[in-house]
């Protein structure tokens, strides 16, 4: 079962913060629901294939053609109003480079 | 008028027989869910202004002179992780508390078609991860049965709304039990449809191979109109499929003579309530004494159902919240004055998903985060998805000998507020009979049948894929002669 350090690594995959007193919290729950989570190492699945989707989907594809994309100033509007940070019309972040 | 007892089709007639007014309802409804639901906070948010513009809308269709349809000007509540445009979506969490959908859901540009009227949103656990609402950034949600314990989950808001007559019928949604647990525990009628066919366009995604919306309603009849309403193939949604559920026109009336049912055994085993199991027996043997064909079966393997199912829905989870980050949308806990100690962009998606998402939703990211891991992908998710296959093919060999299999919906009733929320692993054992199926694809449908003291007990009902029409015949039945 996860430890300290293995808990803070999943942690940092999920990008998700988490203070000291969580991160000892989380490691001791996951351990307790891993631990009966464990219950399916004793079926035998040889030969048995995932079923990822309970029924069989196909990949939607738009036929490969030039289309028009309309713009609606409307729509355009309310996401940049959902925007956390901005400047005028521009989303804001934190330089990368 | 007291019509807050009113099936769809009796308000319906009132309408149409301009006995009272579309605005009117709406208007006793919005003062209803004033007055109680201080004690019962199913509600996040109401849209007075718009649902009494909606109906009054209905009310000039219907002066006039023009038909009106079943569902128009019928008042309604949505599980506030179903978009509708222009207003609030929180899913229950802080990280969305102040996101404004810009697009209807496929389910509500549907009902809006139909001129159902929009009462508001209601609560959930955060991102309909939960069994009791307890789980909610927001509020609690009381039991409208008994104050003191929790409607169910996830739909927990939906299902008390219905049950204390502040809307005629909810929209939920159930990737685990979530619309027939909350059901079972208030006393309504909740359906899982079929995986596919209703279109998941404007939902919030939990878990995508498990995600369904669906309809909660004072009875069978309801559930059946609302589904017939909003099922469908949608382009939007690659998932689902174009059926036409009600083509089996020559079954006609239903005979029970000919319906066989099988009861699995392991739904009836340790940690089931006393006065549940007698229910859902004594419903059984009425069943019997209809001439219905029961049998017991056995699913063996229904007892790796719950590992699995968490195991499959957390992985989803960590993939699909991965969007909530704080850059487009949703709050942004970082990266402003208020946080000047966040220096880089990683701070920004720490920072915002810490303090953005609660407990339950942190623990299900960090769970199918390990699964989906280095190391554990073969061992965990990998192997669940097998025994998920395994599960499936359980069910669909039953139904080749059986119509319907009949179980508990839950193994016990409304639990009280706080008896679970500091064990997790409890907290997830209240899906035991209710996950199974959203592994398999299957519909389902939860039936009151009876009391316990105070506290409604659910009947399930499964049926194979698609087969909605013979669900709710028998549901129908059941709702008559046995329950």
């Amino acid at each position: 079962m996860p430890g300290k350090e293995e808990t803070k690594h999943i942690a940092s995959l999920a990008r998700l913060g988490l203070s000291e007193e969580e991160t000892a919290k989380i490691q001791k729950e996951l351990s307790k629901i891993l631990d009966y989570f464990k219950l399916i190492q004793e079926v035998d699945v040889s030969g048995i294939k995932p079923t990822y989707y309970p029924l069989a989907v196909k990949n939607v594809l738009r036929e490969d053609r030039d289309k028009v994309f309309s713009s609606d100033p409307e729509l355009n509007k309310k996401l940049i109003e959902a925007f956390p940070e901005k400047e005028e019309r521009r989303l804001k972040v934190k330089a990368i480079l | 008028m007291d019509f807050f007892n009113f099936t769809i089709r009796q308000i319906h007639n009132l309408l149409k027989n301009k006995e009272i007014s579309a605005k009117e309802i709406t208007k006793a409804y919005l003062e209803k869910i004033e007055k109680t639901d201080n004690n019962i906070s199913a509600f996040l948010d109401l849209f007075q202004e718009s649902a009494l513009k909606q109906a009054e809308a209905v009310d000039k269709d219907i002066s006039s002179g023009r038909e009106i349809g079943l569902l128009e000007g019928i008042p309604y509540a949505v599980k506030d992780n179903i978009l509708v445009k222009d207003f609030k979506c929180s899913a229950a969490s802080k990280i969305l508390e102040n996101y404004i959908a810009s697009y209807d859901a496929t389910v509500i540009e549907k009902l809006n078609k139909e001129k159902a009227v929009v009462l508001g949103k209601t609560n959930l656990d955060e991102f309909a991860m939960g069994s009791s609402t307890e789980h909610s950034a927001f509020k609690t949600t009381k039991n409208p049965n008994d104050l003191s314990r929790v409607p169910g989950g996830s739909s927990g808001g939906s299902a008390a709304a219905v049950a204390a007559k502040e809307a005629v019928f909810a929209l939920g949604s159930d990737t685990g039990g979530s619309i027939r647990q909350p059901a079972s525990f208030c006393g309504v009628v909740g359906l899982k449809p079929t995986y596919g066919s209703v279109s998941r366009f404007g939902l919030i995604a939990f878990a995508s191979s498990l995600d369904q919306i669906g309809p909660i309603a004072k009875n069978v009849e309801d559930c059946k109109i609302v589904f017939e309403t909003i099922k469908g193939k949608d382009e939007k949604d690659a998932t689902s499929v174009d059926y036409d559920f009600f083509q089996r026109k020559e079954e006609g009336l239903f005979d029970p003579s000919k319906v066989k049912v099988g009861v699995p055994k392991e739904y009836f085993g340790q940690g089931i309530d006393l006065q549940v199991r007698q229910a859902i027996e004594k419903a059984i043997k009425r069943l019997e004494g209809n001439k219905v064909k029961i049998e017991e079966i056995s699913l063996p393997h229904s007892k790796y159902a719950l590992a699995a199912y968490y195991l499959i829905s957390t992985s989803e989870a960590s993939a699909n919240l991965a969007r909530y980050d704080g850059i487009r949308y949703g709050k942004r806990f970082s990266g402003n004055s208020d946080f000047p100690e966040n220096k880089e962009l990683l701070d920004i998606y720490l920072k915002t998903r810490e303090t953005g998402f609660g407990s339950e939703v942190k623990r299900r990211i960090m769970l199918g985060t390990y699964s989906l891991s280095a190391g554990y992908y073969q061992a965990y998710y990998l192997k669940a998805q097998k025994v998920r296959t395994l599960i499936k093919n359980e069910f669909e060999e039953t139904f080749k000998k059986f119509d319907f299999i009949i179980t508990p919906t839950s193994p016990y009733t409304a639990f009280k507020i706080g008896e679970k929320i500091n064990d997790p692993l409890k907290m997830y054992l209240s899906d035991i009979y209710t996950v199974p199926v959203n592994l398999a694809g299957m519909p389902a449908l939860s039936l009151p049948c009876g009391m316990a003291g105070n506290l409604p007990i659910g009947l399930q009902i499964i049926s194979e894929a698609f087969s909605e029409d013979k669900l709710f015949k028998m549901a129908e039945f059941m709702e008559k002669e046995i329950v």
